[in-house]
């Protein structure tokens, strides 16, 4: 494993320590560290810190209401086979991959919503982390229900770690779940892990169970927010959307109604899934929700059920298999909320302001689609 | 989309027909292999007049070009250049005349030569000065038949399209539309026949008109494909059947080049990036390099300038849309006539079809931005040599004799190499994109990844 680090890894792991050494700093101190932040702006040191001295000063703590704004990636969905089987979605991904590098500057991370592999298989998925360790920007990832099924989240594990965490960065709160959690429907029918695997695969069948948070998730997830105060930013990702959309598609989740019932006293919240591979956003009193494009196709929309607010994308073109796929950009703002970037491959982008959601789609509405949704 | 009539063609009958294209064979066949050329590389005027007198139908030329649906014709023509008799001759004239040019060398002759194809068979064009242009030229037959035009399709119609290259630095070099008609607005005939095209003196808007309404007699669509369609059985060959089917088939030219009564040039009007200019250039770079460019001058003159005469030239339709998904994105062309128009691909890389069809049997060069329908094709060299026999089908009756001559040449030019020919590609046994997912130098800040 190469020693490398990226600039923006060195970048933070310095600001980390600069932060750190201003912890019961005294005046003479003080000066040294910010003589060593200006030595490093004007080149006398290795310039991995930008930290002047206006920077010097403890950022607020997590999840207080107005703060720095900043800005991160998503790549999410690209179902990867083994590369023998399927290369056009490693391409997708590959592609993603190039267009998040190519930013300019860098987000500050790269969030990654889940269903990296197609059936779970470790090959998949280890294929999809070679693949993304081409990011330069920092990973997140989230489990999606295609990397888990196969053998119960073993290897996706291995690979990332456990698929529930939270995490500050510069003063918001996120916190990714694990929203595909099922029911045991496989052991009584005596099912192999493929099987189990490719019946959560498919779509339109009453053999499995639905996706939930479940019990355990939500009580972790409510202490996790206790400290927060109820104007914090925060934002939540879940692959599955956090709401009730389509069940015979699993564009649901069993128990979005008691999640959002933890997430109800913020003053707002954003909710970020993966899952549906489309132009899809929604409100529910305080929470926004959005939904994340694939890179590998996009889904039609529901036949029933669709949220007002949502902007439908057009019909993809049946002979250009990355038309209605894509990735994008969010730039988080200083009171919480966010533009969501859409960024189609082959169609312009959307970007969905915060106006839109905040006024129930009366303001800032996207340029429509000049073709028919589907 | 066009509505095209196929049999036989507009009031002709079958003898008729007939007659006609043993004639035309005949005084094609006339044309001396070794004719004048200016230093330009292009046949003298004269001889280019000669051969086209021979080329256009004699039916009135202002009249519907056969085979073409008169709906659909009116459709084509705008309604402020009707065609007249009047304005196709002013037109060709203009086509013809080196006065538009600031050196008194290029004419739209020049390089869309009556004499090879209505383009110039060279890679690149050459302009005023022998510069050379970042572009291949596309023959000037069927133009008007195009939704757009120009390889980004920067322009939306013939009239608008004239224009341009007469003032591009790299092409005919005059300073604007001012200079041009500064030009010929002395000569007397010219103004006489502007005053009878259009009623007004020479003006640059209406040189843009009558060299298209003149563009508009330039329709070849009478291929043995054509016939072929139509019911004649014996019109291609069995190798150029098989191609045909593969042409729909395996091969995948159909996603892209659709072929049918109704759409009989060969193209989806739309854009592309087939993983050409990828070979040789660094996208990131160009895109920011050309945007800055066009925010200091916007202008429609610039984009000309930048498109045909700098490296920017590879981003194709990104330099008209900005679109970061549109870089290296070219318009479809149509492969009409596509036998006798070598060498190919916007930048005239290649050299023969067989090349076209080794670069897509690769499923193209892998770039970030490569359209999602290239795939590796995996065909045999029987299948290659199939397709490229239906595309030499393609061509119109009266270019049969160049038809030939290059099917041969391109034959003999397959035969010595094959630059573009990657078997390991094409079977997929090495996939484009392998050499980038080794890297292993971020590792390290995705470890835990959270």
């Amino acid at each position: 494993m190469a020693s490398h680090k990226s600039v923006e890894t060195k970048y933070y792991e310095e600001r980390e320590r600069l932060y750190r050494g201003l912890v019961n700093l005294d005046r003479r101190a003080f000066l040294k560290v910010s003589a060593a932040a200006l030595g490093a702006t004007a080149g006398l040191i290795a310039p991995t810190s930008f930290t002047p001295v206006t920077v010097a000063q403890e950022p607020g703590p997590a999840g207080t209401a107005s703060g720095e704004s900043f800005r991160f990636a998503y790549i999410s969905d690209s179902h990867l086979y083994e590369k023998q089987i399927n290369d056009r979605f490693a391409r997708g991904l590959m592609r993603a991959v190039d267009d998040v590098n190519n930013l300019d500057p860098q987000p500050d991370f790269v969030f990654y919503g889940g269903d990296l592999a197609q059936l779970g298989q470790p090959k998949e998925l280890e294929f999809g982390a070679q693949i993304l360790k081409n990011l330069k920007a920092p990973l997140k990832i989230m489990v999606g229900e295609h990397d888990w099924y196969f053998d119960m989240g073993e290897k996706w594990q291995d690979l990332y770690g456990p698929p529930t965490y939270s995490f500050d960065h510069k003063g918001v709160h996120f916190v990714v779940l694990n929203s595909v959690v099922e029911a045991d429907f496989w052991t009584a029918r005596k099912m192999t892990p493929m099987e189990r695997m490719k019946t959560v695969a498919g779509l339109d069948n009453g053999t499995q169970s639905s996706f939930t948070v479940g019990q355990s998730q939500r009580e972790w997830l409510e202490k996790d927010l206790a400290p927060l105060a109820d104007d914090a930013r925060v934002i939540v990702f879940s692959h599955s959307p956090l709401y009730k959309l389509y069940k015979p598609w699993n564009f649901w989740t069993d128990d979005a109604d008691e999640v959002q019932a933890i997430l109800r006293r913020f003053k707002q919240v954003v909710v970020i899934h993966g899952h549906t591979h489309q132009v899809l956003l929604n409100r529910i009193g305080n929470i926004y929700f959005y939904g994340l494009l694939s890179t590998a196709w996009p889904w039609p929309y529901a036949p029933e059920g669709m949220p007002e607010l949502t902007v439908e994308m057009e019909r993809s073109d049946p002979f250009n298999p990355t038309d209605g796929c894509g990735n994008g950009e969010v730039p988080v703002h200083a009171d919480g909320l966010i533009d969501m970037v859409y960024n189609l491959w082959n169609r312009n982008p959307i970007t969905v302001k915060p106006g839109y959601m905040r006024s129930w789609g009366k303001k800032d509405v996207p340029p429509a689609p000049n073709r028919p949704s589907y | 989309m066009y509505c095209v009539k196929w049999f036989g063609g507009r009031g002709r009958s079958g003898v008729a027909a007939l007659t006609i294209l043993v004639a035309m064979a005949l005084i094609a066949g006339d044309v001396p292999k070794d004719v004048p050329r200016d230093e330009h590389g292009a046949a003298l005027v004269k001889h280019q007049e000669q051969v086209l007198d021979q080329l256009l139908p004699k039916e009135p030329a202002d009249g519907v070009p056969a085979g073409v649906d008169p709906v659909t014709w009116a459709s084509l023509v705008p309604t402020d250049n009707a065609m007249t008799p009047e304005r196709i001759a002013l037109g060709r004239k203009l086509y013809f005349d080196t006065r538009l040019s600031a050196d008194g060398t290029v004419s739209c002759a020049t390089c869309h030569d009556t004499t090879r194809a209505l383009t110039d068979q060279r890679a690149t064009s050459e302009g005023i000065r022998k510069q050379l242009g970042k572009r291949n030229a596309p023959t000037t037959a069927n133009a008007a038949l195009l939704h757009v035009l120009f390889l980004d399709g920067r322009s939306p119609t013939l009239e608008h399209q004239a224009k341009a290259p007469i003032i591009n630095p790299v092409e005919m070099g005059m300073a604007d539309g001012d200079a041009a008609v500064a030009a010929i607005k002395d000569d007397a005939e010219y103004q006489k026949m502007f005053r009878a095209a259009y009623g007004r003196d020479v003006n640059y808007e209406d040189v843009g008109r009558a060299i298209a309404a003149f563009e508009r007699t330039l329709v070849f669509l009478d291929s043995p494909f054509r016939r072929f369609l139509a019911g004649d059985e014996n019109a291609i060959s069995a190798d150029a059947k098989a191609g045909w089917e593969l042409f729909n088939g395996k091969a995948r030219c159909v996603s892209c080049h659709p072929m049918s009564p109704s759409n009989p040039l060969g193209t989806d009007n739309r854009f592309h990036n087939v993983g050409v200019s990828a070979r040789h250039q660094d996208f990131e770079k160009l895109a920011r390099e050309a945007l800055k460019a066009m925010a200091d001058d916007p202008s429609e003159q610039r984009l000309d300038e930048l498109a045909v005469g700098t490296d920017m030239s590879e981003l194709g339709r990104f330099m008209v849309t900005h679109n970061r998904s549109e870089i290296g994105v070219f318009r479809t062309l149509q492969i009409l006539n596509a036998g006798i128009t070598p060498p190919y691909m916007h930048d005239g890389s290649m050299e023969t079809l067989w090349d076209v069809m080794d670069h897509y049997n690769k499923g193209g060069e892998p770039n970030p931005f490569l359209d999602g329908g290239m795939e590796p094709l995996a065909l045999t060299e029987d299948e290659i040599n199939q397709v490229v026999a239906f595309l030499f089908t393609l061509t119109d009756d009266r270019f049969a004799d160049e038809n030939q001559r290059q099917f041969a040449e391109q034959k003999a030019k397959a035969a010595q190499k094959r630059p573009f020919r990657d078997d390991d590609m094409a079977t997929r046994r090495t996939l484009g994109f392998e050499d980038r997912i080794k890297a292993e130098a971020n590792a390290d800040t995705q470890k835990g990844a959270k």
